[in-house]
Formats: C-alpha cells, sequence, structure tokens
C-alpha cells in the first residue's frame, strides 16, 4: 500500500518533539477526521534553524509530517512557503489517493506555524495572506 | 521475519490439514461434475451430500435445508433479496441493526432503491439490540428481521434466541448471519427459532469461497442465481465440490470439542484483556465483557490512531485490524463503534485482536509487550496526549 519511503519515515520519524519557546506553532486537523498535526518552527534572519513535529494520524499522516519537516529544515520562509502538499507527496514517492489529504495537512501545517510566526513578530510573508489554517483537507 | 503471530482469526483462519487432506482428491482424481450420472460424478455427489449432512448436524438442521453458496456475503444477499422478493406480497418492510456487516447493510440499501422499507435498530453502549425497539418495529409490513448472531468487530453476541421467538410470534422470517459464529459458538436452529442462517466456511479453519445458506423447509425464497438444476434448484452453479467437502470437515473438526477449545480461548482472550488493560492507561474494552465470542477483543487506545498501531504491528510480526477510518477505504471510522456511542477520536484508535485456535499465552504475552511499546511510541508522538499530560 505504501512506498518504501513512507514506510522509513513511519518507521523512523525525522524531528519528531517540541520545541520550547518556538517562534512560531501550527496545528492543523481535527480528531474527529482522524489527524491532527502539530509544528514548531525556530526562525532566524528569515531561514528555519529547526522544526519539530508531533502528529496524532494514520502511517502516511506521520510519514508526511515528518517529510515536511525534512524539506523545510535550513530553508528561508520564502523557500518553505514553497513546499506544496505535492512536493511533500512525491517527495514520499506518493501517496495512496485516498491519503492525499495527509500530504495537504503537512502542507497546512507549515504554512500554519508560519502564520503564527508572522503574527507574533508582525512580518509580512507573502503568500500567507489568504492562508485558512482551520480549511478542512477533507472537503467535508 | 522470524516470529508471525496471527491474530487476525475474525478476518480469516488457516485451513487445518485434516481439512486439505479431504479437499485435495476432488482436484485431481475425483474431479468429476456432480451432475453427471456415471461413477465419477456420482461420487462428487456423495461427497457433497456427506458434507451437507455435516453442516445440517452442526446446526441441528435438516440436509435438505443446507444449500451451499460461494460465500458468507452471497448467503446474506441471498437470504435478504431472496426472501424481500418471495414474499413482497406480504408485504415491504425488513428490520436490520446499525452494526450488520456491510453483507447486510448493502443488500438492504439495495432494496431500498427497490421499493423496500428498512427499518436500522440502534444497538446500546455494549451492541446489543433492544428487544422492546425490535417488537415496536414490526409492522403488518414486515416480512423480514435479519439480525447478526455475533458482531465481527466487537463480538458481542446478539439474544437471538429471543430475537427469533419475537418474529415467530408476530409470523415474520428471521435470518441470521452469522458468519463469526458457526463453528465458534453452539448453535441449534431449532431451539433458536431460526429461519435462515448464513455461514462461511473460511471463518472456522475451512477454505475461501465456500459457504452456506440455511432455509428452513418451507421458507419461500427466490433464487438469487439462476441457472442449472444443483442445490434442488435453488443455487445455480457447477459446485465447488474440494471446497464443500472442507466446509463439511471443518464444521465438523469446529464441533467436535467446542467445549474445551472455548474454555482455553475464552481464558486466552480475558488473559489478554487483563494484560493490556493492566500495562496500557487510556484505554478501553469495545463489545460486552462476557456476552462476546471467545476469540474476540476489541480496544481503543486514546490519543493514537489505529492504522499506525497496525503498521507498527506488522513491524513486529503481529497481524490485527482495525475499526480505523484510514483502515476501511473510507475516511470515516468504522459503522460499528460509532453505532455504540464512541466518539469519532476515539473510534479511530480501534484494535481488534482475535484469538484462534493456534495462539498460545506465550504469544499473548509477546502481543502485550509490543503493544506497550507502540502506544508509548505513537502517544510521545501524539499532541492529543501532550494536552494529558499537561492535565495530570
Amino acid at each position: 500500500m505504501y512506498s518504501e519511503k513512507v514506510m522509513d519515515h513511519f518507521r523512523n520519524p525525522r524531528n519528531v518533539g517540541e520545541i520550547e519557546n518556538a517562534d512560531g506553532v501550527g496545528e492543523v486537523g481535527n480528531p474527529r477526521c482522524g489527524d491532527i498535526m502539530k509544528m514548531y518552527l525556530k526562525i532566524e534572519d528569515g531561514i528555519i534553524k529547526d522544526v519539530k513535529f508531533k502528529t496524532f494520524g494514520c502511517g502516511s499522516a506521520i510519514a508526511s509530517s515528518s517529510m515536511a519537516t525534512e524539506l523545510i529544515k535550513g530553508k528561508t520562509i520564502e523557500e518553505a512557503m514553497k513546499v506544496t502538499n505535492k512536493k511533500v507527496a512525491e517527495a514520499l514517492d506518493g501517496l495512496p489517493p485516498i491519503k492525499m489529504h495527509c500530504s495537504v495537512l503537512a502542507e497546512q501545517a507549515i504554512k500554519a506555524a508560519l502564520l503564527d510566526y508572522s503574527k507574533k513578530n508582525n512580518v509580512h510573508i507573502e503568500g500567507l495572506e489568504d492562508f485558512n489554517p482551520d480549511e478542512d483537507p477533507h472537503g467535508h | 521475519m522470524e516470529k508471525y503471530v496471527y491474530m487476525d482469526n475474525s478476518a480469516t483462519t488457516p485451513v487445518k490439514e485434516e481439512v486439505l487432506k479431504e479437499m485435495l482428491p476432488y482436484f485431481t482424481s475425483k474431479y468429476g461434475n456432480p451432475s453427471s450420472v456415471y461413477s465419477l460424478g456420482n461420487e462428487s455427489k456423495n461427497a457433497i451430500e456427506i458434507a451437507r449432512e455435516k453442516v445440517a448436524k452442526a446446526l441441528n438442521a435438516k440436509p435438505n435445508e443446507i444449500f451451499f453458496t460461494a460465500g458468507g456475503s452471497e448467503a446474506d444477499n441471498w437470504a435478504i433479496k431472496g426472501v424481500a422478493y418471495a414474499n413482497k406480497g406480504k408485504g415491504n418492510h425488513i428490520i436490520t441493526s446499525k452494526i450488520e456487516h456491510h453483507g447486510i447493510l448493502h443488500t438492504c440499501k439495495y432494496l431500498e432503491k427497490h421499493g423496500f422499507n428498512v427499518t436500522y435498530l440502534d444497538v446500546d453502549e455494549y451492541g446489543l439490540v433492544d428487544l422492546q425497539q425490535l417488537e415496536e418495529a414490526i409492522t403488518d409490513d414486515t416480512i423480514l428481521i435479519t439480525i447478526m448472531f455475533a458482531n465481527n468487530e466487537i463480538g458481542t453476541i446478539q439474544p437471538i434466541k429471543e430475537i427469533g421467538k419475537i418474529a415467530k410470534d408476530k409470523g415474520v422470517l428471521f435470518h441470521t448471519d452469522a458468519v463469526q459464529a458457526v463453528g465458534h459458538v453452539k448453535i441449534d436452529v431449532d431451539d433458536l427459532n431460526i429461519d435462515l442462517l448464513s455461514l462461511s466456511a473460511h471463518k472456522f479453519y475451512g477454505p475461501k469461497g465456500v459457504g452456506a445458506l440455511y432455509v428452513r423447509r418451507g421458507v419461500k425464497i427466490d433464487p438469487l442465481i439462476s441457472g442449472g438444476g444443483q442445490e434442488g434448484n435453488r443455487r445455480a452453479g457447477t459446485e465447488n465440490v474440494p471446497g464443500i467437502v472442507g466446509m463439511g470437515k471443518a464444521i465438523e473438526l469446529a464441533y467436535e470439542d467446542l467445549e474445551e477449545k472455548n474454555a482455553r480461548l475464552i481464558k486466552l482472550r480475558d488473559s489478554l484483556i487483563q494484560k493490556i488493560f493492566d500495562n496500557i492507561d487510556y484505554v478501553r474494552l469495545n463489545g460486552h465483557p462476557t456476552k462476546r465470542l471467545p476469540g474476540n477483543v476489541n480496544v481503543c487506545f486514546e490519543f493514537i490512531e489505529g492504522e499506525s498501531l497496525l503498521l507498527s504491528l506488522d513491524m513486529e510480526g503481529i497481524a490485527a485490524s482495525s475499526g480505523s477510518a484510514c483502515t476501511s477505504g473510507t475516511l470515516e471510522p468504522s459503522h460499528v463503534l460509532l453505532a455504540i456511542g464512541l466518539p469519532h477520536e476515539i473510534a479511530h484508535g480501534s484494535l481488534r485482536l482475535s484469538l484462534g485456535d493456534f495462539n498460545t499465552e506465550e504469544e499473548v504475552d509477546y502481543v502485550v509487550e509490543k503493544l506497550v511499546e507502540i502506544v508509548a511510541r505513537l502517544r510521545a508522538m501524539s499532541p492529543l496526549y501532550e494536552d494529558v499530560k499537561e492535565v495530570k
């Protein structure tokens, strides 16, 4: 069902945990739907110095969170903003169609954490103007 | 993988050696078509009739009330559609429950599109139907009550005899999907007032793709599969002779020493439940504590999700199942867990471990040991658990 990459990130998820006094924290998803992702960012000079996550969810939700943290660690905010759900899924060598919402959730978790950072620090992040962290990726 | 612990016996069971041994000649040397007049055909025909007697004996039915099918789903479809269409002159109302197998529920949904009305009874927190609600649901138009014998997910055993009695008193036919019960629970169709009963061989160490429908003599039922005159003109198609032979042997074996086997299984089941509760917190048992299948354990671990639990167990060589959304192929958790009143977020964390004849206490200990590690690992990753720890 899952690619070897997904299983690798599920077995050994990268960057699990929390960051104390994080510069940005984002939580997306809904326990009703069976998945919640929480992402913590440490940002210095516009660069994501550290990132951690916690996820309640299925194998692909955990793998998507893990991959998303890998894709943004050490990157600039602008680069992190370009990490779409498609990129997360591609980096995992694909997800089953019914699991695509997990990668959407990962993209939203990154954006939610960046939105929190931008609000706390009063910085404008291009592309977050219309972002709604409460939007339901399951479409129901 | 060196160690493999199979605890998904409600999904399917292995074919027992003795069963396979009886089946094998009917693939190769005794391959005759049972409808043929020559002796090779007769040999197959006789083998089917011996199997029919064995199935009938297990249920306290008569051989001519047993009809072989290609499995449990076919038996369910046939019972419901067959009775509905044959009795539609009498009425168009069917009563079932909200926790039936999809073989029943989807068949009822289909009939709703074809002029039948269906009442779906609620169940209580243990998964039991309410007999009073059942009685009140019966109208002059009711032609069939179909309530499962034992639930496939939570293992709850329904008050079948009482349901049958109500149906009998009201002159309504009673069908029970006994796919999870046959071979595991003592069944007497007369004593339990059952008119139709579905069973499936692979749930009791027989082969896949073969089942049967018990139809009490005198019950009006249309065929589901039309064609040749097999099975007394009621179920067309050349018989699955090896499968039927296997089912006969398997059901015979299942009831040979049922009480001893069940005493052992119940002890193993209760030990597994106890050890889970002793070693893991925030866990709940689903289904009835005693009115449940001897091998069924169904628990919910809060703050984690079932599919990640199953994948983690698989990595340790343990096969189990879950009612989480991610394992159902939809985004909704199991209809059974929702019907017993579990909130969605808890239903997502369900785990079913179904024990069988080959499981041991040693395996129970291994599974509990691994569960402790896995649940701790997944909870450490879960933002929901973090909130609980803060409250503590």
